[in-house]
């Protein structure tokens, strides 16, 4: 098939996906907290609050768009754009399963597969500061501007400790393409570890995934690291003087940092799309099995429910989930499926430690924050790396 | 193909060039700068330096840059007064401007008469792995002097930013 | 200069022009602004039309050395930025003003 075509195709069906689980992650964000919190979330919006982000969407569009008299025009409709331009671009060269052959076109589950793929998504996150600082000084307001730069300072520090987070694995797999990164955790120690990052010889990249998680924590403006936008602090920070769809770009770039920083998390240390055991010992029953065993829940909790309404919704999501168990059990589509089953769920269980972590920690003070990442995180990423290249040097 | 993103790549930079000569105020002239370097950056993976296009995008456009906004949006410089330029300066500096790039046009035209055109793909020597073997065998000495010159700019603009301790 | 159809594809000397033409512009910013940052990006955006001529000589040579000369070019210019912001905070305290006109002490 024509190339064009076929890239546009992909970036279509990429770019759907990709929004609706930005818009879904919000969902499970709600419901998750709320049930940390031990209460119950949105419920009334369609059965157990599914349909509450296309509430959300429609008000956040159907609201006055308030421009203020006093900010500067031109950067103050810049920043979101640029803000949600940058978050965005990061997916296209994310590998989310191995190379395909769908009725006669051989094509990679990518959209493009770039030599210098690490290093294009640092640069796409440096230039993602600019939407953060011109935010801040666009709106013309003390608040704003303080939050503004104290956010594109916090993400500028934590920059650098990320950067020899990743340098370690990288030293290791001996290449910068996503695709040949991902190629270099396959296969299995002894025939039953794999071969991930946090598993790889000479030096399992433990302390590196840590760091990269932290300071990713930190990249993204969440919890522990909120300060810069949180909402009892500076006022809501960089974003005080933004209404309606302004404010939903500046909360959909941060939900897609968070999906890239899981992404990359997923492909560099825990083995993008290869499974936790080899398919021989039966890992392509596992999806099967956790599908068929939500089905067994939903079921059982339908018969004694504790809404009324949640007689019928129940039953018909164990009948889906049914469904999806069956869909992996189907050889035609299985070498699809399989490979997107295990990059989702790595990626999912990482999203879920953001959340679960913004649900339980306090936040930190801004220069506890500042001192943290220079003297902490970035001798530990040294040492870190430097271990490593050690290892690598010695053993070959 | 390549000449159609030649230009459009090339007609941004001068552009955003221009925009940061005429801009008084600092700020445009540092978001036009960083629309320079993105330029460049193309024009830099057109011409098979994927590395450095990378490396253009991470440290200059998004740190040093960010650095420059800064400052910018710390001193709170506000817009500069507007420059008196004699009518001499604007009516005869201008052509002669033109004409003094119009001669380098053609000399440059003229040192490299039939040179093959630029083909993305047609250079493979700058990948991270081609210039990480030339910078770590060949050109080891400037970069262990260049990391000793990074330690005193870093001690350097610590000692002078600092604030006084009274 | 080829006139006529567009090619598929440029020679090298035209990016030399646009290098020489950013050059001009850095040149003109220097010489022309009163405000110390922007004489600075002027300077900066002189040494981005210098790595554009680095990077296009080695594509015409077809060795790398140019792309590791550009490399440094970066590398000082980093270190550059960082000595020259911190002496402008200096003299921004110090003096209260960014117009180079006025932060001179020499006598004419």
């Amino acid at each position: 098939m024509n190339y064009y075509l076929l890239s546009l195709i992909k970036t279509a069906i990429v770019v759907g996906i990709f929004m609706h689980v930005l818009a879904y992650l919000q969902w499970i964000e709600r419901k998750v907290i709320a049930h940390v919190q031990l209460r119950v979330g949105p419920r009334r919006v369609g059965p157990h609050g599914l349909l509450q982000p296309l509430a959300d969407v429609i008000k956040l569009v159907t609201k006055e768009d308030i421009l203020p008299s006093h900010v500067n025009k031109v950067f103050y409709f810049m920043a979101p754009f640029i803000a949600v331009t940058f978050a965005l671009i990061a997916i296209s060269v994310i590998p989310f399963g191995p190379v395909i052959t769908v009725g006669g076109v051989r094509t990679a589950m990518q959209l493009t597969d770039l030599n210098i793929g690490v290093l294009f998504i640092f640069g796409i996150s440096g230039l993602g500061v600019y939407g953060v600082a011109l935010a801040g000084w666009a709106s013309n307001n003390k608040y704003a501007l303080m939050g503004g730069l104290r956010s594109s300072a916090q993400m500028i520090s934590y920059e650098l400790p990320m950067a020899l987070a990743l340098a370690a694995p990288l030293l290791i797999l001996n290449t910068l393409s996503l695709r040949e990164i991902v190629n270099g955790q396959e296969g299995f120690y002894f025939g039953f570890i794999p071969r991930w990052g946090i598993f790889q010889m000479p030096f399992p990249q433990i302390f590196s995934f840590i760091l990269f998680l932290i300071a990713g924590f930190a990249e993204t403006n969440r919890v522990p690291f909120d300060l810069p936008e949180a909402e009892n602090e500076l006022v809501a920070g960089f974003h005080v003087e933004y209404a309606s769809m302004k404010f939903a770009s500046f909360f959909m770039a941060e939900y897609a940092n968070m999906v890239t920083v899981s992404c990359i998390a997923t492909l560099l240390f825990l083995g993008g799309w290869h499974p936790i055991f080899p398919e021989k010992y039966g890992s392509g029953l596992i999806p099967v099995a956790i599908f068929a065993a939500s089905a067994a829940l939903c079921f059982f909790h339908a018969a004694n429910p504790a809404r009324p309404f949640d007689k019928i919704t129940l039953p018909v999501f164990g009948v889906l989930f049914l469904g999806a168990a069956g869909l992996f059990l189907l050889p035609p589509v299985q070498f699809i499926l399989l490979p997107l089953f295990w990059f989702s769920a790595k990626v999912l269980i990482i999203l879920f430690v953001f959340i679960w972590v913004r649900a339980t920690l306090p936040r930190f003070r801004y220069d506890q924050l500042m001192r943290f990442a220079w003297t902490f995180m970035f001798p530990v990423a040294l040492i870190n790396l430097f271990i490593t290249a050690l290892l690598v040097a010695l053993f070959p | 193909m390549d000449a159609l993103l030649f230009m459009i790549f090339a007609a941004i930079a001068v552009i955003c060039g221009i925009n940061l000569v005429v801009q008084t105020h600092p700020i445009s002239s540092a978001l036009s700068l960083v629309g320079v370097m993105g330029a460049l950056a193309a024009l830099y993976l057109l011409l098979g330096g994927e590395f450095i296009a990378a490396a253009q995008l991470v440290v200059y456009a998004g740190a040093i840059m960010v650095l420059f906004v800064f400052v910018i949006m710390l001193l709170n410089a506000g817009t500069e007064k507007k420059m008196t330029v004699r009518p001499l300066g604007k009516y005869l500096g201008a052509p002669f401007l033109l004409l003094f790039l119009g001669m380098i046009a053609y000399v440059i035209q003229r040192i490299l008469p039939g040179s093959s055109p630029v083909v993305f793909g047609a250079f493979q020597g700058g990948t991270a792995l081609e210039i990480g073997r030339s910078l770590f065998t060949v050109y080891l000495l400037p970069f262990e002097v260049t990391s000793v010159l990074i330690l005193i700019a870093i001690l350097g603009a610590i000692v002078l930013a600092r604030k006084e301790v009274d | 200069m080829p006139l006529g159809p567009l090619p598929a594809a440029v020679p090298p000397s035209w990016y030399l022009t646009l290098s020489a033409i950013l050059f001009a512009l850095g040149v003109l910013g220097f010489l022309l602004r009163r405000n110390i940052i922007t004489v600075f990006m002027s300077i900066e955006l002189m040494l981005n039309a210098v790595n554009l001529s680095f990077i296009t000589f080695s594509y015409v040579l077809k060795r790398n050395d140019g792309h590791i000369f550009s490399f440094f070019v970066m590398v000082v210019a980093a270190a550059e930025a960082a000595v020259g912001l911190a002496i402008i905070l200096t003299v921004f305290k110090n003096r209260q003003t960014l117009e180079i006109d006025e932060v001179s002490t020499l006598k004419n």
